[in-house]
Formats: C-alpha cells, structure tokens, sequence
C-alpha cells in the first residue's frame, strides 16, 4: 500500500489514467514512473550489500552508544540509483527547456565550464594542501579577481563569500566595520522596494534597522522619499540595480552622491549585473561595495551542486576591511594570506577557506571564452530577448511599466481580470505545456507580477515558442476555459498542490504505517 | 466605539481607551490564504507605525504596523492554531491584538470606513 502522506493527487483520483482511459497496474504511465518515498522502497529489515557481523569490541563511548535500531531503509545499488534518476526525471531543468524564472538568470552553463572544472590540477585539489603545490589554483583565483575588478572598475574584490546574499553580508559587514573604526557607528540602512528581499534580511542580520523607500509609478527608486530618508543615522542604501522589475535605475549616481553626502555607504546588488556586465562599470557609478553572482552572470551553474560563490567588489574606503583569506601575487609565488597582518583593519573571517573553487574556475572559463566583448554581448543579448519578449507579448497581457525593459519583462494580471484565473493558475498552466513558470508575485511592488527572464541562452526560435506558447495560454484564459487553469497541472507528475495545507499543517518527516488521508 | 482606518489596511475598533486591531477584508482578500500570524506579547510598547506583528500568506510575508502607540493589552491566542480565522473573519474572530491607546490624537490622522472605502477603490 502506497503511504500518500502529504501527496497531493489530482481530485477525481484518476491520476494514473491514460488518454485511453484505463488505469496501469504499477500507476506509471509509460516513462513517467511513480516513484515512491525511499523508505516505502527499502525496508529496515534488508540490506543492499553484504557486510560480516561485526563482532563485540570495546569502544570509548562509556555506554553513550546507540543500542536502538537506526531504522535505515536497505536498497540494493541499482534500486538506490533508479530512485533518484527517476526523481531528477520529474525536476525541470535549463538542460531541458526554456527557464523564464524572472530575477534568478537561468543561463545555460556551456559544458566548456565543466571540462575545465574537471581538470585534475584544479578538481582534486585539497583546500588544505601546501601552499606551493596549488599555485595554479591561486593564480587562477587572482585572474579572475582581476577580471572582476575590471569589469567592475573596482579596486579590491573579497573572494571568499558562497553566495548572492553571503556576499550582501560581506558587504555590510565590510560598511559596518568602516563605519566603527572612524568612530560613527550607525543605526540605519536604506531598502528601496523594488530591492531584492535579500536586501532587508541582510541588513537586520547585520544589527540595522532597515526603513524601506517607496518606488515611484515608473518602477524606480522615489529620489525624493529618499533624500527625506537620508541623515547622519544612515549607515547605507541597498539598490538593486538594474532592478527587481527589470527596470535601470536612471538616477543611480544621484542616489550615490546623496548618500556620500550623509558620509553613508552605497551598497549595490550586483544580482543583475548580467544586464549590463560589459556596458556598465559600478565603480564609475560611486558604488562601494556590489556581490556579484557567479552563477547568474558568468553561467556557474546555480547552487554549484554544493556552495555558489558570490565575490564583493570594494571600493577604496571599504578595501581595508575585506575578509581572510586573501591570495596575493608575490614576485614569483602566488600567497594565500590567511592571517590579518598587524595593524590590519579586516573585520575577519567569513568562510573556512578562500572561496568555491569548482565556481571559479566555470566562472573566469566563461569569461576568457567570451573575452571582454562577447560579455558585452551578453548584456546586449539578455537584454534584447527579454524586450522582444515584452513586445510581443504586449498586446495581449499588461506590462506593468512604460517604455523598454532590461534584462526581464515584467507584467502584472490586469489582463486576467474578469477570467477567473489568477497569476498562480496562469503559471500552472505553464506547466502543462512544458515550461517552468516565471516568477510570480514578484515584485511586490505590482499586482499579481509576473517576471519573464529568458537571458541570452535562447535562441530566436526558442524563444518564439515560447511566446506563441503565453499567447496562447493568454487567449485560452479570455475565452473562458478557466478550468483548465484553476485545475492545472494536469500533465505534470504531481497535480495541483495544496500549498495553504501544506504551509498550515506541513507533514515534516515520514512514519512508517500514517497516512496523512486516514 | 468607532473603527477607524490605516492606509496599511489596519482596522482598529475603539472602545474607551483601548483598541482591537486586525486587518481589513481587501488585505487578507490581497494577501489569499494565510498560514502563520505571530503577534506581539502583551506588555509589548510600540510607536505608531511600529512594526507590531507579521502575517505570512501562501504569497508573500507582511508585516502589520501599529496604526496607534500604545501598549499591548491582550492578543488573539486563537491565531497560533487558526491563522485561517483572518482569511474568514478579518473584522471578527481573526483580530490581531488590543492596544491602550497613549495618544488617542492619533485616531485622527486614520480614516473613517467611507475614507477608507474610497481608499481602496483609488487602489483598484
């Protein structure tokens, strides 16, 4: 008997009928399996390898040792194997299709990235290792903080931050520290709406009290309601830019000057920079401090099957206070620097090593391969499939703003009004037809959002598709198949979740014999 | 009694000096089904325009500002177990907390319900 704790099953219970109408013995229907929890797979009472008794012998734990059960479920390898490729077959993925989700930058991570990764000098190395038998590895860290440099206009980079929002703290961390050693500690750190939700977070991690500055119709900062935020309490404003709807901050070197007028920090996020990598450098913009996502600019893959890496880019004032580890470039030899010097001003320490290595060597692969003017060329080509995008989907759903976009589109659902469906069916229905939806309800900042990021992996034809995809989903909505969108998925694996369940009473852990229908 | 408005969709219901506050229809209507409400402790002190508690849909986290200072007198316990008692009784059983008004001048920057009617219908 199949335990169907916290699954989701389409509401007639047909979920297994096929277009013939007959129901499959195993559930499956062809090569979409059913898989089952690993545990409803295994059971405790066998094992998938041979192992001898274990004799009694003393052991030091003075009778702390576990004496119950463990209660592992035993698979033989090729069970254990089948469960997860049959789970990574039901996963969407950018290797399969087209992945519009607005704000994250699903690249395409060319395989070039992966051979180099896999070279033995760089991938099976140890973070541990002597100095002198990584010196390859040290001098491709500091080729690529070279390039982050440069095309950041930026003198000082801190490498060792694993993430978008890792590097967010850094940066903070890195203002706070100025900002205490010149004796003016500050309490507060401007967040403009139309920030990313990171933005805010790391701020009150960091002891600040955030006071967010209101967007204007346009989708912008409010220039005004920010000035009137401003004063000698302001540690630091947090733009996002371009931001989250896609828009450029045109004011951007206004908001930094008026923020270096209160003596305050300009922070920006640099989770967009692929929109203007090439085009646009921060340092000439008065910012001090900007993360750079690895995986969404320079196409490391997302998460990195382990920790991402996020670098910050520092200006003058803030370079001192860079986290250790650092490499250095010697006469001859690259150093890892890993203790503050005397009378140095770094605020510490972030991470036990020097940064995510696999990450960097896809990163600065991507870079070389593309050479300053193919990124560049990114840029130009993110930004022209995401407005080609907006204009051919213009007429028929409503674009929350006036004008050109960056890197993603941004619509609203003004044009669902009336249709019975909502943003949430709408993306559902995507689904079905073989896409991950876009990003929804984000921004906050407009009504039931819906951010469209294509990023320069498409091609024309591929993207073509998926525009006469929306369309058609858009005219099907109008002409008043609703269910088909307030019921949706009904192709997908699992069938429409329910997510106010789950989030009210979310089944956290499996037991044996419950099930969440009894 | 009177209930009067914020332009944060705060519904506050005045007897003496004390205040119910919860959230309108149109803001739970906003922010659909709702799953978790943590409220303030009673004793708590807070500004106007403090952040007061947070409510947390299937959509997004907001926070809920206080639209008096005051102190907190009682919070709505129920909302631990039921969050779902905002979503259908925002005016009624799914109230947030009571607050002793400090300042009741404050009442008069809030909307009346014909303003705050007319508020929303300008959001639309």
């Amino acid at each position: 008997m199949m335990n169907n704790q916290g699954r989701p099953t389409s509401a007639d219970g047909a979920a297994s009928t096929n277009e013939t109408g007959f129901a499959s013995y195993t559930g499956s229907r062809g090569l979409s399996q059913v898989e089952g929890l690993i545990y409803e797979i295994g059971d405790t009472n066998r094992t998938g390898v041979d192992l001898p008794e274990v004799e009694d012998f003393d052991n030091y734990l003075g009778g702390m040792e576990r004496t119950a059960e463990i209660g592992l479920a035993g698979l033989t390898e090729p069970e254990a194997m089948r469960h997860y490729t049959r789970l990574s077959r039901k996963n969407y993925a950018i290797d399969l299709g087209l992945y519009p989700l607005g704000s994250c930058t699903m690249k395409h991570n060319p395989r070039l990235n992966e051979k180099m990764a896999r070279l033995s000098g760089l991938g099976d190395i140890h973070p541990l290792q002597p100095v002198s038998t990584v010196q390859g590895a040290l001098d491709l860290i500091d080729t690529l903080a070279h390039w982050l440099k440069t095309l950041t206009g930026m003198p000082a980079v801190a490498m060792s931050p694993k993430a978008g929002a890792h590097g967010e703290l850094c940066g903070l961390m890195a203002i706070r520290a100025a900002l205490e050693a010149s004796g003016d500690a500050r309490s507060i750190v401007l967040a403009p709406e139309s920030a990313h939700g990171t933005n805010p977070a790391t701020a009150a991690l960091c002891g600040y009290k955030v006071k967010p500055i209101p967007a204007t119709k346009d989708g912008r900062v409010d220039l005004d309601a920010m000035k009137e935020a401003l004063g000698p309490d302001v540690a630091a404003i947090m733009v996002t830019n371009p931001n989250t709807c896609g828009l450029f901050e045109r004011e951007i070197i206004e908001i930094a000057d008026a923020v270096h007028a209160v003596g305050g920090y300009f922070y920006c996020d640099g989770a967009n920079f692929n929109a203007i990598v090439g085009k646009v450098r921060p340092g000439d913009l008065g910012v001090d401090a900007m993360h750079i996502n690895l995986h969404k600019t320079f196409s490391t893959p997302h998460g990195g099957g382990g920790p991402g890496a996020g670098p910050v880019v520092l200006s003058e004032a803030l370079a001192p206070f860079a986290p250790i580890p650092y490499v250095i470039a010697g006469e001859e030899t690259f150093e890892l620097v890993e203790h503050e010097v005397d009378g140095g001003q770094s605020f510490g320490r972030m991470t036990a090593f020097h940064g995510q290595m696999g990450m960097f060597v896809r990163a600065l692969a991507y870079m070389m391969s593309h050479g300053a003017d193919g990124l560049a060329k990114v840029a130009e080509d993110s930004v022209l499939n995401a407005n080609y995008v907006l204009a051919s989907l213009k007429d028929v759903m409503t674009a929350s703003f006036e004008g050109p976009c960056m890197h993603e589109a941004l619509f609203d659902d003004r044009f669902l009004k009336d249709t019975g469906v909502s943003t949430l069916d709408f993306a559902k229905a995507m689904i079905d037809e073989g896409y991950h939806p876009m990003t929804m309800y984000f921004p906050l900042v407009v009504h039931g959002a819906m951010l469209i990021e294509p990023t320069e992996s498409e091609s024309k034809q591929s993207v073509d598709q998926f525009i006469g995809m929306m369309r058609h989903l858009v005219e099907r909505a109008k002409a008043g198949e609703t269910e088909r969108f307030t019921g949706a998925p009904f192709n997908a694996p699992m069938k429409r979740l329910d997510e106010t369940g789950a989030a009210r009473n979310p089944v956290l852990r499996w037991r044996a014999g419950e099930d969440a229908a009894e | 009694m009177s209930v009067y408005y914020s332009e944060d969709h705060e519904w506050i219901n005045v007897e003496g000096n004390v205040g119910t506050v919860g959230i309108t229809d149109y803001a739970q209507n906003a922010l659909g089904d709702i799953v978790f409400v943590e409220v303030p402790e009673v004793g708590d002190e807070f500004a106007k325009g403090d952040e007061v508690a947070v409510v947390e849909s299937v959509k997004a986290a907001s926070e809920i500002y206080s639209p008096v200072s005051g102190e907190i007198s009682a919070v709505n316990e129920e909302l631990e177990d039921n969050a779902a008692l905002v979503n259908t009784s925002p005016d009624g059983d799914g109230w947030f907390f009571k607050i002793k008004i400090s300042d009741e001048s404050e009442l008069e920057e809030l909307m009346d319900a014909a303003g705050y009617k007319a508020f929303i219908a300008g959001l639309e």
